[in-house]
């Protein structure tokens, strides 16, 4: 591999970096070397059965001429006047995860709720969606889901379970609920929570008592807030106003609540458009963190530091704030922690220090959710002193209906339940026999419970515990409301019927306790009703509810900003505080655990399309892993099995070469507890740290999820939920795990692919990314064939000048070794209309992705799996490299692996690029891929007859091939979900990246029936519409207005390839970063 | 040894020889022929269907419209089939007591949709769209031929790529007014002005425009 031009390296793998020789082989070969083989000898004799099996069919197919089946059709009787048949309908409503709820608006197609979109009008989101909102309508049609009330096990009847409980509750009753006890995850409804305040507190079980617990909650935060103010209060922040934010361990551009408002925000200010941006007012980002994620990955300086040692940082840098009363809180402590922070770090923490005190009240400082209470006290102090409270942080009362610490809770229930003070237990959602802390049993105390009630979506490991388990309704399916990140209320609505008779938490509480059954629909509604009463508002109730439902929030319901200062005595209650946390280990090696980037807590491990995502900066799919850093794992002595090349029998280090990496296995030893899990080694983790992410190895999860991955819960102690010391690991000798990685797939090699440089260079070279890379050919096209701006550069006016004397003199390297190939093209384009004759009547689709804000947040890539259609393959077929992700996001890492705070990330979206000059489509011997008039490949899939030459021949390496019948056509649930506008691809057949032409022809008909011209605001790509940055623009570039032709015209646009002459139409903004120069001159100075 | 072969196989295998090549050349006729036959393309069968509506008495005697039951024919791809409620909205008053109406009036009973045998059958990978092509002036007889005159309804054409392409390339011949669209019988006086004509004021894009393939397949 060569550097490039300007001593940058970008790489995706180590073995990439060090560049060994079985890299470069694996560099030139289309699909990963088993990818045409079927090598799973166990099923042998059933490939042959069905081999036969498939003779035979073939014989019968023949004899179907007709070459649709015959259909029946089953019109409504009475339709409903909303629904005009083959139009999809919009919905608003609202996902909750960990109680807080993002407004989303669902199409539904003849009432199937099909796909997810962000509800524009809602504040978390403004029309964005993140990965788990795309995936959950995967969730809502899981066949996996649980299907009957249960009685340990055995299938019973609602009213059979309804009689019991109600008969044992009043029963309850009589003692005024002691002995009751009820396990929620985190409430944010206000019709729970007056629900709630009916039943317990004024009601009839006033001694029962009410627990909550999420596993990856956001107790820290709160806890954080009440140590500084002495009141729980919610933060959250304004990214708009701020110039340069600090991020303590906080992943804000891909988890918690608001993120996507967060990512929209920061990308506004990260955005630079060169006609409109002012350079100095791009904002710069500093992260510290331990594991490399997306924020820290985009972030402009990272500092790696082991989780504990961050709240060290926090101190030493309030210290060089001046923030009073700094010193207090880690006076007491100085003997007894280790307080060093290392040369590079105190020189960072002085040059952030000094820029944000320059940047006082237009800075941000946010720490973590999994970083503890205190150093949360810390950073509102901070931020008071940077005067950024008002403006670039908010604070308002908790969105929650009532803050608590969710640790403490569980571990009050489960002594509860040790003292056998649990009469019964009502667990409404959640899985604490899974993912409760390991160290308090609750599993093995679940048996003192009396009478235990368990609802829930799956039947699950707590489930399969509980006497009586119900099953719950999905979000899709339920009528409730909830508050997000900011407060604003919205009112869940349902979009289709229970599938699977599920009930609401609503429905069961009123259904147990109160007499006569109330829907879901009177229990919410009535609830508004009267906070509409009693806050007297005008109009008339039915208009309120109608809107609040149409436009997804209720107006108004946002929580007014609090002004708030830390208490005087904040510091010395720090100082108490810390004294409760676990003390120091002189073992250094330290674990941190982390909710999984795609199945969160172990929620949505039964979610295909989730298991089956890369994971953003792993790109480890269906597993999880032991992270560490190089160094430490030279250290321990593990890493790529050594013996691998003995254990697959082919050469390779296998660091995600041919999908899969078999690395080897080490058993963590934690507060006497042993697991067992597979090492992965990754540039820009702290040193001397493992992470852990949750949510893997479930027992009863489901198909999708069952055995997948190690439980890391099985570690987590309920006193250091999120990091801790003492940590010991043992390499298994001849112990090997093959992880399925698609880091290495579809490697388009030393070609520059990713380009990248500071605001400081763009603004002396505006034209940067047209400067070519070692190695690359100067772009010998003269003529563009696509209209609008072109990735140009200095080759491109000496080849126009060259052009314009010798006018045959078009290409310098033939694009393929057919000769009629250039005159075939010649004649097309001139049908096509060349770019100076008259505007001709056709669209021309183009796409613009700017490098500078995308994050690597994946939410694009569900977004099309769920638009298009996609089907999951499984491990085994991701390790031949057969995932079928029609857009896949490559990441590349750039700097020094071995320093972990001198690696960042850059993602890139690849998808077909819809080449003018498509290679796929000259090779095709069936015309299954060609052009249309407005410039997209089109793929026929009934043309096409599978030989693969395409893909073969395309060197973005998009297509994916149905090597198997990937698509599931007999469960039935599923059909419900598809997309009826695309076709659902069989066995054989190429596909690849349409950019969503279901949905351009659907614009196309619509406005030509209005008669007017599809403007942006008309057609939006599935990628586009989910992109939180908005860093994906899609339109028409005939058209001078469109946005995607005024973003071509940036300066930092250039084509993937462009030396190849695909001419795609997709091209790139390149990545601009905005480090601080005094940093970097000393980063520059060391190397 | 005597011969193995008798003489008559000489002119035998002459024959044969020869004749391969009309075997050949028939064969792919015949495949032709039998591609474009109603055996393969259900063209001109009726089918039995829960009531044996007959559109000749509705549209043809009757004159009702077309928009009155394919309400959505203007707006969606799907012309729509009527709901149950549309059929009583009549039925309710006249033929009541019919047999022949019967199940008519028991999906309005209990609810359950009526089991038409679908008549326009398209493969799945195909989309079509009625509200642009009745926007652009293509009527409905274009393609479902004489409905007004079909007791039971079926297929006009085959139905084929073929057939669909033949519009799609010279679209000229099958335009007609916009008021004429749902007209059954109408026949134009000058075709070739009249299309040129039409093509003009119905903005209607050019042949290599309409013959991509994502127009109708994704």
């Amino acid at each position: 591999m060569s550097v490039d031009s300007k001593g940058r390296r970008y790489w995706r793998s180590l073995e990439e970096y060090l560049d060994a020789p079985e890299f470069q082989e694996m560099l030139y070969r289309e699909f990963p070397e088993q990818a045409s083989e079927w090598t799973n000898p166990l099923s042998r004799r059933r490939f042959l059965t069905l081999m036969g099996a498939s003779l035979a069919l073939m014989g019968l197919n023949g004899c179907s001429t007709q070459p649709a089946p015959r259909e029946k059709i089953m019109p409504y009787v009475r339709q409903p006047d909303a629904i005009v048949p083959g139009k999809p309908l919009y919905f608003a409503t609202a996902m909750p995860l960990g109680g807080v709820v993002t407004g989303v608006l669902v199409e539904s197609h003849e009432g199937r709720p099909t796909k997810i979109e962000g509800n524009p009008g809602h504040p978390s989101s403004l029309g964005s969606s993140d990965l788990l909102m795309q995936a959950s309508i995967l969730g809502l049609y899981d066949p996996d889901r649980s299907q009957s009330v249960t009685y340990r096990g055995q299938a019973r009847g609602w009213n059979e379970m309804l009689s019991e409980v109600r008969r044992a509750l009043s029963e309850l009753k009589k003692r005024s609920g002691e002995g009751l006890y009820i396990l929620t995850e985190s409430v944010t409804s206000p019709t729970l929570a007056a629900q709630w305040n009916e039943l317990l507190v004024e009601g009839q079980f006033p001694k029962a008592k009410w627990f909550q617990y999420e596993p990856a909650g956001r107790s820290n935060v709160l806890e954080g807030a009440k140590l500084a103010f002495e009141e729980y209060a919610a933060t959250h922040y304004d990214f708009s106003k701020a110039d340069v934010v600090l991020s303590l361990d906080a992943d804000f551009l891909l988890s918690g609540p608001g993120t996507l408002r967060y990512t929209r925000d920061f990308a506004a200010r990260r955005r630079v458009r060169i006609k409109e941006t002012k350079l100095e007012e791009v904002n710069r980002l500093y992260v510290v963190e331990c594991g490399l994620s997306n924020t820290g990955g985009v972030a402009d300086h990272r500092l790696a530091l082991r989780a504990s040692e961050i709240e060290w940082f926090a101190q030493e840098l309030a210290v060089e704030l001046n923030v009073s009363d700094a010193r207090k809180p880690v006076e007491p402590h100085l003997s007894k922690r280790d307080p060093h922070l290392t040369e590079q770090a105190r020189r960072w923490l002085k040059v952030v220090a000094k820029d944000l005190s320059e940047h006082a009240g237009k800075c941000l400082v946010l720490a973590g959710d999994t970083q503890p209470a205190t150093l949360h006290a810390l950073v509102h102090a901070i931020n008071r002193t940077l005067k950024n409270v008002g403006r670039t942080i908010h604070y308002t009362a908790p969105i929650e209906a009532k803050p608590v610490d969710h640790h403490r809770q569980i571990e009050e229930l489960v002594e509860a339940m040790v003292d056998r003070k649990v009469d019964t237990l009502l667990v409404l959602g959640g899985n604490p026999v899974y993912n409760a802390p390991v160290d308090l049993k609750f599993a093995e105390h679940l048996k003192n419970v009396g009478r235990s009630v368990h609802l829930g979506l799956y039947q699950d490991e707590t489930a399969a515990l509980c006497q009586w388990h119900i099953p719950e309704a999905h979000y899709l399916e339920s009528w409730s409301d909830g508050r997000a990140h900011d407060g604003t209320a919205s009112i869940i609505q349902p979009l289709i019927e229970p599938l699977y008779s599920g009930r609401t938490v609503h429905e069961l509480l009123a259904a147990l306790t109160d007499a006569r059954y109330q829907s879901g629909l009177e229990i919410v509604r009535e609830h508004w009703r009267t906070r509409w009463v009693h806050e007297t508002r005008s109009g008339s109730f039915d208009e309120f509810w109608r809107s609040a439902l149409q436009e997804g929030v209720v107006p108004g319901t946002a929580f007014a900003h609090r002004n708030l200062s830390p208490k005087t005595g904040w510091a010395e209650r720090l100082a108490n505080w810390q004294l409760r946390l676990p003390s120091e280990s002189n073992n250094k090696l330290e674990i941190g655990f982390r909710p999984d980037p795609t199945l969160f807590d172990g929620r949505f491990a039964n979610n295909g399309w989730l298991q089956e995502l890369p994971k953003p900066v792993t790109k480890i799919t269906w597993d999880n892993a032991a992270i560490v850093s190089p160094k430490t794992a030279e250290r321990l002595g593990i890493g790529y099995a050594q013996s691998a090349r003995e254990v697959s029998g082919r050469p390779g280090p296998n660091g995600g070469e041919h999908g899969q990496a078999i690395v080897d296995v080490i058993e963590i030893t934690y507060r006497g507890r042993t697991l067992k899990a597979p090492i992965w080694i990754q540039p820009g983790h702290a040193d001397d740290a493992v992470t852990v992410h949750l949510g893997h190895g479930r027992k009863r999860g489901g198909r999708v999820a069952n055995g997948v991955g190690f439980d890391a819960y099985a570690l987590r102690n309920n006193e250091a939920p999120w990091f801790d010391r003492g940590v010991e690991v043992r390499k298994i000798p001849n112990a090997t795990h093959t992880l399925a990685c698609t880091q290495m797939h579809h490697n388009m090699e030393e070609r520059a692919p990713i380009r990248t440089r500071s605001l400081a260079y763009f603004k002396d070279h505006p034209y940067f990314a047209d400067e070519l890379g070692e190695g690359e050919i100067e772009k010998p096209e003269v003529l563009a064939l696509i209209p609008g701006p072109q990735p140009r550069g200095r080759a491109e006016k000496l080849l126009e000048e060259e052009a314009r004397k010798d006018p045959d003199k078009k290409r310098l390297i033939p694009l393929t070794l057919y000769s009629g190939a250039d005159k075939q093209f010649e004649e097309e384009s001139k049908q096509l209309g060349e770019p100076d004759e008259e505007p001709t009547q056709s669209y021309q689709w183009g796409m613009a992705i700017d490098l500078t804000t995308c994050t690597g947040c994946s939410a694009c890539v569900v977004a099309c799996q769920s638009e298009n259609n996609i089907p999951v393959v499984g491990k085994e077929e991701v390790m031949r490299g057969r995932e079928m992700h029609w857009l896949r996001i490559d990441r590349y890492f750039e700097g020094e692996p071995f320093d972990p705070s001198r690696v960042s990330a850059h993602f890139q979206p690849v998808m077909c690029m819809h080449c003018e000059k498509a290679p796929c489509e000259l090779v095709c011997p069936v015309g299954a891929t060609v052009h249309s008039h407005d410039g997209l490949n089109d793929m026929i899939y009934n043309r096409c007859v599978g030989t693969r030459y395409c893909s073969n021949n395309c060197p973005y390496k998009v297509r994916r091939f149905n090597f198997l019948q990937f698509a599931d056509f007999s469960t039935g649930s599923l059909k419900l979900m598809r997309n009826p506008e695309v076709t659902v691809r069989s066995r054989g057949v190429m596909e690849k990246c349409s950019y969503c032409v279901q949905r351009i022809r659907a614009a196309d008909i619509e406005t030509r029936i209005e008669d007017r011209r599809i403007a942006d605001r008309d057609l939006l790509t599935a990628c586009q519409a989910a992109c939180p940055a908005q860093a994906i623009v899609f339109g028409d570039l005939s058209n001078q207005n469109s946005a995607v032709y005024k973003t071509k015209e940036e300066p930092t646009n250039y084509a993937l390839l462009a030396s190849l002459n695909t001419q795609p139409r997709t091209t790139y903004l390149a990545a601009l970063r905005n480090p601080n120069p005094e940093l970097e001159a000393a980063t520059e100075k060391k190397s | 040894m005597p011969q193995i072969f008798h003489r008559s196989f000489n002119t035998i295998s002459k024959v044969t020889i020869f004749g391969a090549v009309f075997m050949v050349a028939g064969l792919c006729w015949f495949a032709a022929v039998f591609y474009r036959s109603s055996y393969v393309t259900e063209s001109h069968l009726a089918f039995v269907q829960p009531v044996p509506f007959s559109h000749a008495h509705h549209v043809g005697q009757l004159g009702i419209d077309c928009r009155y039951c394919h309400t959505s024919v203007e707006t969606s791809s799907f012309a729509g089939i009527p709901p149950t409620k549309t059929c009583m909205n009549c039925h309710q008053q006249i033929w009541t007591g019919s047999d022949m109406l019967e199940p008519v009036r028991e999906s309005f009973r209990t609810g359950k949709s009526i089991p038409w045998e679908r008549v326009h059958n398209l493969p799945g990978f195909v989309y079509f769209d009625h509200s642009i092509h009745v926007a652009k002036g293509v009527g409905c007889a274009s393609c479902h031929g004489r409905i007004d005159e079909m007791p039971l309804t079926y297929q006009e054409n085959t139905l084929l790529m073929e057939w669909c392409l033949e519009c799609h390339r010279n679209p000229e011949n099958h335009l007609r007014p916009k008021s004429k669209i749902f007209d059954m019988a109408w026949q134009p006086d000058d075709r070739e002005s009249l299309g040129q004509q039409l093509m003009r004021e119905n903005k209607i894009r050019t042949p290599h425009e309409m013959t991509s393939c994502s127009t109708c397949h994704r």
